[in-house]
C-alpha cells in the first residue's frame, strides 16, 4: 500500500472549475427550460396520439384537460430525480414517481425527441453514437439511455454528473434484464411492437423503486455508495469463521450438478460467494440481488424457487434461484443458483444441511454479529479528525466505509454529504481529464479524494483541522489499520464448488 | 400410524390471497407486508386427521404472466389443487376457471380439488355469490369453502378438507404419486409445524417436481453450460469463463 507523504500542493489538488460540460451542445439544443417543454408538449401530443393507435390501448385517449393538468401536478413535478422507461413505439412502463398512464402525453414527447434526433441520423435507434444523449435545461439533465426496444430517460436537478445519471439508468435497465431476460424481451416486442412490458414486469415494479429510492427509514446508510462506486460490501467476520462457512457450503453442494453459484448475504453485505469452476459472478449482477433480496419480503416466510436473469452473465438465459433466509433467528439469505430447473429439491436438502451445520458450529452467532456492524469506528481507531470514509478496494470491487455518525446523521445532512461524495467523485474521473488527488476545504468540512493503483480513497475531515501534516497523518493510520484487518474486512481469495 | 405425503399447488390470480391463507395456516401470521409472491413459494406442514398423519408439501405460485409457463412444474404430479379466488373480483373468478381447464387437459391422475373464495370480510363488496360458486364447485367435483383470512375464518378448514380428500385419494390407491408409509412417531392431536427448514422436509424418489428435460445436461466445449427443454424462455444462462478473482 502506497503512502500518502508525497501529497503535494500541485495543481490537481485544487478545486476544479465545477460547471458541468454541457454535452448536449453539438445536438444544437438551446437552453430550454422545462416550460419550454411543456409548450412544445401539447403539440406533440396531438402528432403522437395519431401515429400512436393502436384500437385497444386506452392509454391512446388520454388527452383530455384532466390529463393536461396532471403533467403539471406537484406530486411528481418537484421531485429531484424522475426516470421514466418507455417502449421505443412510446409505450409507457415505468415512472418513479407518479402514474404512468396519466403521464402518457409526456411519453410521447420523450419518444417524439428521441426519434426526431435518430431519424435526422439515419433514422437507426439502435446506434449509440446518433441518439439523444442528453439535454441541459438550467439546473435540470435530462439523460436518454436507448436500449432498443426500451427507452429509459433519467431526470435530476441535483448535481450528479452526466455519467452518474446514465450508470443509475444502466442498473434500472439491467434490473429489467434481471426479471424478464433481453432475449424473451426482444420475442415479445418482435411480435407485438406496441407490448406492454408492464405485463412481464408484474409484481416486481419495487425491484425499481428500491433501486431507484431507498425509502426515508433506510435511506441515511453507506448502502447508497455502492452503485457510486461500484463495488459490494463485505460482512465483516473473522477469516476463519469466514473460510468454515464456506467451506460448509462447499462441502454441501460440490456434488450437486449444475449448481453455479451460491451466495450468502445479510445486511446488504455479502458473507461469501462459491461459484462452478470457469464462471463468475459480476459485481453489478451481485449489486441487483442485494436489492432484490432487500425489497423481497415475501423471501422470509418460505423457501423460493425462481428463475432470474443476471445480465452481465448472461442477459439472455435464466438461472433457476433457491432463496431463502438461514432461519427466524439468523437473517442471512442464501441463494443457490442452478441450470437445472429440477433440482429443487436437492437444493432445498442442501440448505437444510448447511443450516444445521453452521448453527451447531456457532457460525450463525458470528453472522448475527457481523449484521450489527455499523460500519469501521473512526474513534476507536484514533483517527479522531476523520468523519467519514469510503475505500474501495479496487482489486476486488469492495468497498469499505465508515459508521455514519453526527453530524451527518440527519436526512438533510446525510444527502448533503452524499452529493459532496457524487461530486468529488465525478470530478476525480472525468474522462477528459482524470485526476490522482483532490484535497478541498469547505465550509463545513475537508473533503479528500485519492486513487492509486490499489484503491480509492474518499475522506471527510473536522473543518478546522490547522495542518495538513495531521490529515496525512490520520490517513496514513486508517490505512494502515485497513491493511491489518484485510482479510476480516474484505474477502480475499475465490471459492468453487 | 399410518402416514401419507403430498404434493399441493395453489393457484388463482395475483392478489386473491394465496400467501396470506398459507401464511396464516402455517405461521399463524398475517401481513400486509409479504408483498407480492415472485415464482413460487414451497412450505411444509403436517396434520393429524383420522388416524393418519399427512404431511403437506404446498407450492404457493405467484400467478403473473411471466411466470405462466412454470405452472405446469408445480401442478403436474400435484395431488391437490387449492383453487383460490377473491370473492369481491368476478375476474378472478373467472382466471380459476382458466386453470381448472389447465388441468383437466394436463393433468392425468386424479386429483383433489378444493375451490375457496376468500376475503368474505369484504361482504359489502362481494361480486361473486356463494350459489354461483357452489354450483361450478360441483360441476368440477370440487369442495368449495369461504374464508377471511383477516377474521381467520375458514382458514383451519380449508387445510382439514385437503388432508381429508387427501386420506380419501390414498385410499381408494388411484394416486400413484402420493407416498404412503408407516410413522413411527406418536399419535399427537392436529399439528402444525412451520415451514421453516428446520422442520423435517423430506424428500423421495417418486415424486418428480418439474417438467421433462428432452436432452441431458453437456459442456460444449467453449467453456459455457448448456441444457436443453427449458421452460418458455428456451434459454439457459450461459456464462462466461472468469477473467480473475472473485469477481469481474
Ligand atoms: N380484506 C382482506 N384482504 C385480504 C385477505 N386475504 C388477503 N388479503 C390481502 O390481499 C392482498 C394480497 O394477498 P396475497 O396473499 O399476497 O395474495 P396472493 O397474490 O394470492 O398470494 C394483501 O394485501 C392481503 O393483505 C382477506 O381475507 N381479506
Ligand atoms: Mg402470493
Amino acid at each position: 500500500m502506497s503512502d500518502i507523504s508525497n501529497f503535494s500542493d500541485d495543481d490537481d489538488s485544487r478545486q476544479e472549475d465545477c460547471a458541468l460540460v454541457d454535452a448536449l451542445s453539438e445536438l444544437n439544443f438551446e437552453e430550454n427550460n422545462i416550460e419550454n417543454i411543456r409548450k412544445r408538449k401539447n403539440s406533440d401530443n396531438q402528432e403522437q396520439s395519431e401515429t400512436n393507435s393502436d384500437p385497444c390501448s386506452s392509454n391512446s385517449l388520454n388527452f383530455v384537460d384532466e390529463e393536461y393538468d396532471y403533467l403539471h401536478d406537484s406530486e411528481w413535478i418537484n421531485q429531484k430525480c424522475q426516470v421514466f422507461i418507455l417502449s421505443t413505439a412510446g409505450k409507457p412502463i415505468y415512472t418513479l414517481h407518479g402514474d404512468e398512464d396519466k403521464l402518457n402525453p409526456l411519453f410521447g414527447l420523450l419518444q417524439a425527441l428521441v426519434s426526431v434526433v435518430s431519424v435526422s441520423s439515419n433514422g437507426n435507434p439502435d446506434e449509440d453514437d446518433d441518439c439523444i444523449r442528453s439535454i441541459t435545461a438550467k439546473n435540470t439533465k435530462f439523460v436518454f439511455l436507448i436500449k432498443n426496444p426500451l427507452i429509459l430517460v433519467g431526470v435530476n436537478k441535483s448535481k450528479r454528473s452526466e455519467q452518474q445519471i446514465l450508470n443509475q439508468l444502466m442498473d434500472v435497465y439491467n434490473q429489467i434484464i434481471f426479471i424478464v431476460t433481453l432475449k424473451h424481451m426482444k420475442n415479445v416486442y418482435e411480435k407485438r411492437n406496441n407490448y406492454d412490458l408492464r405485463k412481464l414486469v408484474a409484481g416486481s415494479e419495487r425491484w425499481i423503486d428500491h433501486l431507484l429510492k431507498d425509502e426515508k427509514q433506510t435511506r441515511i446508510s453507506n448502502n447508497s455508495f455502492v452503485s457510486l462506486m461500484h463495488s459490494v460490501r463485505i460482512l465483516p467476520m473473522e477469516a476463519t469463521t469466514r473460510d468454515n462457512i464456506t467451506k460448509t457450503i462447499q462441502t454441501n453442494c460440490s456434488k450437486i450438478k449444475n449448481l453455479v453459484f451460491a451466495v450468502l448475504i445479510a445486511n446488504n453485505k455479502l458473507i461469501t460467494l462459491v461459484r462452478m469452476k470457469n464462471y463468475c459472478m459480476h459485481t453489478d449482477d451481485l449489486r441487483l440481488i442485494f436489492n432484490v433480496v432487500e425489497c423481497s419480503e415475501s423471501f422470509k416466510t418460505a423457501e423460493n424457487w425462481l428463475p432470474l436473469c443476471l445480465p452481465k452473465f448472461d442477459p439472455n438465459g435464466a438461472l433457476y434461484c433457491h432463496i431463502s433466509y438461514l432461519s427466524d433467528d439468523c437473517e442471512a439469505c442464501l441463494l443457490l443458483m442452478t441450470v437445472d430447473q429440477e433440482s429443487f429439491s436437492v437444493l432445498s436438502n442442501a440448505k437444510k444441511n448447511i443450516t444445521e451445520k453452521l448453527r451447531r458450529s456457532n457460525y450463525m452467532e458470528a453472522i448475527n454479529e457481523g449484521i450489527k456492524d455499523k460500519g469501521i469506528n473512526l474513534k476507536t481507531i484514533g483517527v479522531p479528525d476523520i468523519r467519514h470514509f469510503l475505500y474501495k478496494n479496487k482489486k476486488n470491487t469492495q468497498l469499505l466505509c465508515s459508521e455514519i455518525t453526527t453530524p451527518y446523521n440527519t436526512l438533510e445532512q446525510f444527502e448533503r454529504i452524499e452529493a459532496m461524495y457524487y461530486d468529488l467523485h465525478n470530478r476525480i474521473h472525468r474522462v477528459s481529464r482524470p485526476l490522482k488527488l483532490i484535497y478541498e476545504m469547505h465550509e463545513h468540512e475537508i473533503q479528500l479524494a485519492w486513487v492509486t493503483a490499489n484503491y480509492e480513497l474518499y475522506a471527510t475531515f473536522e473543518p478546522l483541522v490547522e495542518k495538513k501534516s495531521i490529515i496525512i497523518a490520520q490517513v496514513n493510520k486508517l490505512l494502515k489499520y485497513i491493511k491489518k484487518e484485510e482479510d476480516k474486512i474484505f474477502m480475499t481469495g475465490t471459492h468453487i464448488f | 400410524m399410518k402416514a401419507i405425503e403430498a404434493k399441493i399447488v395453489v393457484l388463482g390470480s395475483q392478489g386473491v390471497g394465496k400467501t396470506s391463507i398459507v401464511a396464516k395456516y402455517i405461521s399463524n401470521i398475517y401481513s400486509k407486508e409479504i408483498g407480492p409472491t415472485i415464482g413460487a413459494s414451497f412450505f411444509t406442514c403436517k396434520i393429524n386427521l383420522n388416524n393418519v398423519k399427512v404431511k403437506m408439501q404446498l407450492w404457493d405460485t405467484a400467478g403473473q404472466e411471466r411466470f405462466k409457463a412454470m405452472a405446469p412444474m408445480y401442478y403436474r404430479n400435484a395431488n391437490a389443487a387449492l383453487l383460490v379466488f377473491d370473492v369481491t373480483n368476478h375476474t378472478s373468478f373467472d382466471e380459476v376457471k382458466g386453470w381448472v381447464l389447465e388441468l383437466q387437459k394436463n393433468v392425468q391422475e386424479s386429483m383433489f380439488l378444493l375451490l375457496v373464495g376468500n376475503k368474505i370480510d369484504l361482504e359489502e363488496r362481494r361480486a361473486v355469490s356463494h350459489e354461483e360458486a357452489v354450483m361450478y364447485a360441483q360441476s368440477i367435483g370440487a369442495q368449495f369453502i369461504e374464508t377471511s383470512v383477516v377474521r381467520d375464518q375458514g382458514i383451519e378448514q380449508v387445510f382439514i378438507s385437503i388432508g381429508l380428500g387427501l386420506i380419501n385419494l390414498s385410499s381408494e390407491s388411484k394416486c400413484s404419486s402420493m407416498r404412503r408409509y408407516e410413522s413411527k412417531d406418536s399419535l399427537l392431536s392436529s399439528t402444525h409445524s412451520s415451514m421453516t427448514n428446520l422442520s423435517g422436509i423430506q424428500y423421495y424418489d417418486g415424486v418428480h417436481m418439474a417438467i421433462d428435460i428432452s436432452q441431458s445436461v453437456e459442456a460444449n466445449g467453449v467453456g459455457r453450460v448448456e441444457i436443453g427443454g427449458a421452460w418458455e424462455r428456451e434459454a439457459y444462462a450461459h456464462g462466461y469463463p472468469q477473467k480473475t478473482g472473485w469477481c469481474c
